[in-house]
């Protein structure tokens, strides 16, 4: 399971910027800056946005749930099933694989979305 | 939409819109027939039991922030009944999120009236341990993933799941496993039994896009085809449909809890909130209006256009 921002993945990079030229540092830098915001997918009115959501490898997405329902996140290619969402509830997941992943919500299997992993 | 007046088609159910948070059904002549609580009966000796749904114990939103005094306002409503029923049977979603809590609030609140309880589970009452947590309280006696049929009053109640397998259209599904216990289970009945089906999900199609359906509920209406009187009860929706197909009645019950938007009217199927002061009335508790049999049934066909 690869929920949540790995403190690893944070220390290994910096690591890896010490051992590495200035004209590195900014590349590594900038790439992890975007791993840590990560992306963001919101829930309203039962919709998830945006969908499709393109991220590079290794990106962590964050679903926040603004609906008065709870909501959840299930990827059957992941083998990834959410605890459920409640208002405010948020679900985050970093994406260590490439490819093109559906997903719906669990309680109501109508809301779909996507998220395209690039590498 | 068809409006069927045949009184021969339809006569076994002498249907009426009703706006009670509970419902009773009186069993007279081998007929499942509906009233409202609150509607003034003399008590008689006929069977008779409540149907309450969609308690959502552990919401809190506006759309009603204190879901456990509707629950209770529902459930003195069945109490203050002069002929007590025989059981009570709660189509689904007695909890919001599943929670520990929420279930023992509900069965303390339940436990309450004396009255037994039939269940069957709605989606948002397995969200924990793959729907163990409802299981190990509701689940006794029952088969796969919770259920089970029983006799009463001259009736045979089955209780059916079809929350466990949504589909990726959203729908409800039963799934082959109980489909063929279903056709077994009622096999050996004879035609003239009158049938009460109960599940969470409507099992007809009330509203595709929102996945108010269930995906095989077709199939296991044919299974109950050589029966004269086959009354469906569903919940999920928080209102009140109805529709009379043959020998089979649909019915959804409204929520002890919030009411949720008529198919299409909104952008989403979530809580509507409604103005302060007007809750009870959606959830039908203060308003109580009966409907003669002879009146034209509100018959739905579906989908209604949004």
């Amino acid at each position: 399971m690869t929920d949540m921002m790995q403190p690893g993945v944070i220390a290994r990079r910096l690591l890896l910027r010490r051992a590495l030229g200035a004209g590195a540092v900014v590349v590594i830098a900038t790439r992890a800056m975007a791993a840590e915001q990560g992306a963001q997918v919101k829930i309203d009115n039962f919709t998830f946005s945006p969908t499709p959501l393109t991220v590079k490898l290794n990106t962590t997405v964050t679903w926040a749930n603004h609906d008065d329902m709870p909501h959840s996140v299930v990827c059957p290619a992941l083998k990834l099933k959410s605890p459920p969402m409640d208002t405010d509830g948020t679900f985050s997941h970093t994406f260590d694989h490439v490819g093109t992943f559906d997903y719906v919500c669990g309680l109501h299997p109508f809301m779909h979305g996507q998220i395209v992993v690039q590498a | 939409m068809t409006i069927d007046l045949n009184p021969q088609r339809r006569g076994f159910l002498k249907c009426m819109t009703w706006a009670g948070t509970a419902m009773v059904w009186t069993v007279a002549g081998g007929v499942p027939r509906s009233r409202l609580i609150g509607s003034a009966e003399a008590a008689t000796t006929d069977f008779t039991f409540v149907q309450i749904s969609d308690s959502h114990l552990g919401f809190d939103k506006p759309a009603n922030p204190d879901v456990t005094s509707t629950l209770k306002v529902a459930l003195d409503d069945v109490t203050a009944l002069k002929q007590q029923p025989s059981f009570m049977i709660h189509t689904g979603d007695i909890t919001h999120l599943s929670k520990p809590a929420q279930f023992d609030t509900a069965a303390q609140l339940c436990g309450a009236t004396k009255l037994t309880m039939h269940t069957v589970p709605g989606e948002h009452d397995i969200l924990e341990e793959d729907g163990k947590s409802y299981l190990n309280r509701f689940g006794k006696g029952t088969k796969g993933d919770g259920w089970y049929s029983f006799n009463a009053g001259g009736v045979h109640f089955i209780g059916l799941v079809n929350v466990m397998n949504l589909q990726a259209n959203g729908l409800g599904s039963l799934g082959n496993a109980q489909l063929e216990w279903l056709e077994d289970d009622v096999k050996h009945l004879t035609s003239s039994t009158p049938i009460v089906v109960f599940a969470h999900v409507p099992l007809w199609m009330v509203y595709q896009d929102w996945g108010w359906g269930t995906s095989d509920g077709a199939q296991a209406l044919t299974y109950l085809k050589k029966f004269g009187s086959v009354t469906v009860l569903n919940g999920h929706i928080h209102q009140v449909m109805q529709k009379v197909e043959g020998q089979v009645s649909f019915h959804t019950a409204r929520s002890t809890a919030f009411p949720q938007p008529a198919p299409g009217t909104a952008k989403s199927p979530g809580p509507m909130v409604v103005p302060a002061g007007e809750l009870k009335q959606h959830l039908g508790i203060a308003s109580v209006k009966l409907v003669s049999s002879k009146a034209p049934l509100a018959i739905v066909d579906t989908p209604l256009a949004s």
